[in-house]
């Protein structure tokens, strides 16, 4: 599904990171945690397929079956759930896209606010959308950063639920709350 | 028929964000009339219809590059460049979509600005028509790219007026030497502008927005 060998990255002569060695297949959980400016961030950006490494070699699998979540939900403020969703959907060529996407809304609680602009919900709300869009096109590599983020209580349970629920897929899961997730890891990366 | 679709889906979204958010449209009119106006205070009476016309290109063009500053303001606020080129759909529907939002808010701002012009100055006849719709499409075409080169960049505000400005010089030649007189030539010349800055662009956006 996944590997990287020897990977680094430099933004000019700053090291991000270096000599990193992944391996991930199906039903695998690469968690990876390190305080602030540790470089998870960029090393998820480098696993989705955003940025290119430094050195090292790389083998993705292709893009539509790549989910990325980021720091930002990466939805539009100004459209609805709905239109975010129709939009990515549409792009993602899900099939019953309709289906798909009233399933998404009413298991992250947002049927009822599905058109309403996202611009005026919470950011936890925000990040239960961004976690739909995410799951749309039912990827097999899922890239989040931090997807803990903003999330309520019940929002954090549900994505506990989530997330055991889809373990036959291969994650890669950059928090700074490792005991959430820890259950479900088979390699953790700890950057200092 | 799923390229197409795309561009369908993303300009859709666009303009159902302009229509919101209703900040480019507004700004770009104001501009275009604004500008206008103070032309028409500044230049000297009896200056020629031709030295009008001239000014008529001056304010389409920092007209446009007005909306193209905002073209992809929520791409780059939200992040949202990164899902995009995540999607597996052919990056130049990415560019193609933007492209015809723009060149439907630079539409709209001209609908205002040529009755304007003909109100402040001269009348504006069929072939300066002609050339503004086609300057449209090699200005939309052509800043779009240099739109998605420049948010990358730290100095976005900086970067697109110097990247776009040399490369609309010849839209302003072939604009201002249609509606001032050799009509035909001048018209072709835009039509090859478009053509060969269309499909370059077209074909380099890919580069533009990946880094992988």
């Amino acid at each position: 599904m996944l590997t990287a060998r020897n990977l680094s990255k430099r933004f000019g002569a700053k090291r991000v990171f270096g000599r990193v060695d992944v391996s991930l297949d199906a039903g695998g959980f690469l968690l990876v945690t390190g305080p602030n400016g540790s470089g998870k961030t960029t090393l998820l950006r480098v696993l989705a397929g955003l940025a290119a490494p430094t050195s090292g070699e790389l083998q993705l699998p292709a893009r539509e079956v790549i989910g990325y979540l980021g720091h930002d939900p990466l939805v539009y403020r100004e459209l609805t759930p709905l239109e975010n969703l129709e939009l990515f959907g549409r792009l993602y060529r899900v099939p019953e896209r309709r289906e798909r996407i009233g399933m998404l809304l009413e298991r992250f609680g947002l049927w009822d606010v599905r058109h309403e602009r996202v611009g005026t919900f919470s950011r936890g709300m925000q990040q239960r959308l961004g976690l739909s869009r995410v799951l749309l096109h039912e990827p097999e590599l899922l890239v989040l950063d931090e997807p803990f983020n903003a999330l309520d209580a019940a929002g954090a349970d549900l994505l506990d639920e989530t997330l055991a629920e889809l373990s036959s897929r291969a994650f890669v899961v950059a928090t700074h709350d490792p005991e959430r997730v820890e259950r479900l890891s088979t390699e953790r990366l700890a950057f200092a | 028929m799923n390229y197409l679709a795309d561009v369908a889906a993303l300009a859709r979204k666009d303009l159902l964000l302009e229509l919101r958010a209703k900040e480019t449209v507004p700004a770009m009119l104001l501009f275009v009339l604004a500008t206008l106006t103070v032309f028409h205070f500044a230049l000297p009476r009896g200056a020629g219809h031709v030295a009008a016309l001239g000014l008529l290109w001056v304010a389409l063009v920092f007209t446009a590059l007005l909306g193209l500053t905002r073209a992809f303001v929520p791409e780059r606020e939200q992040g949202l460049m990164d899902a995009l080129v995540l999607a597996p759909c052919d990056r130049s529907a990415i560019w193609l979509g933007k492209v015809l939002a723009v060149l439907a808010f630079l539409g709209l701002a001209e609908l205002v600005a040529l009755p304007a012009f003909s109100a402040f100055f001269s009348a504006v006849d069929g072939r300066t028509v002609a050339a503004v719709a086609l300057a449209d499409v090699g200005i939309c075409a052509v800043g779009t790219l240099t739109g998605a080169m420049a948010v990358a960049g730290r100095a976005r505000e900086l970067i697109l007026p110097l990247l776009f400005l040399p490369l609309a010089i010849p839209i302003v030649v072939g604009g201002v030497g249609a509606s001032a007189g050799a009509g035909g030539r001048y018209l072709g010349f835009l039509v090859l502008y478009d053509a060969v800055f269309g499909l370059l662009a077209w074909a380099s956006f890919e580069y533009v927005v990946s880094e992988t």
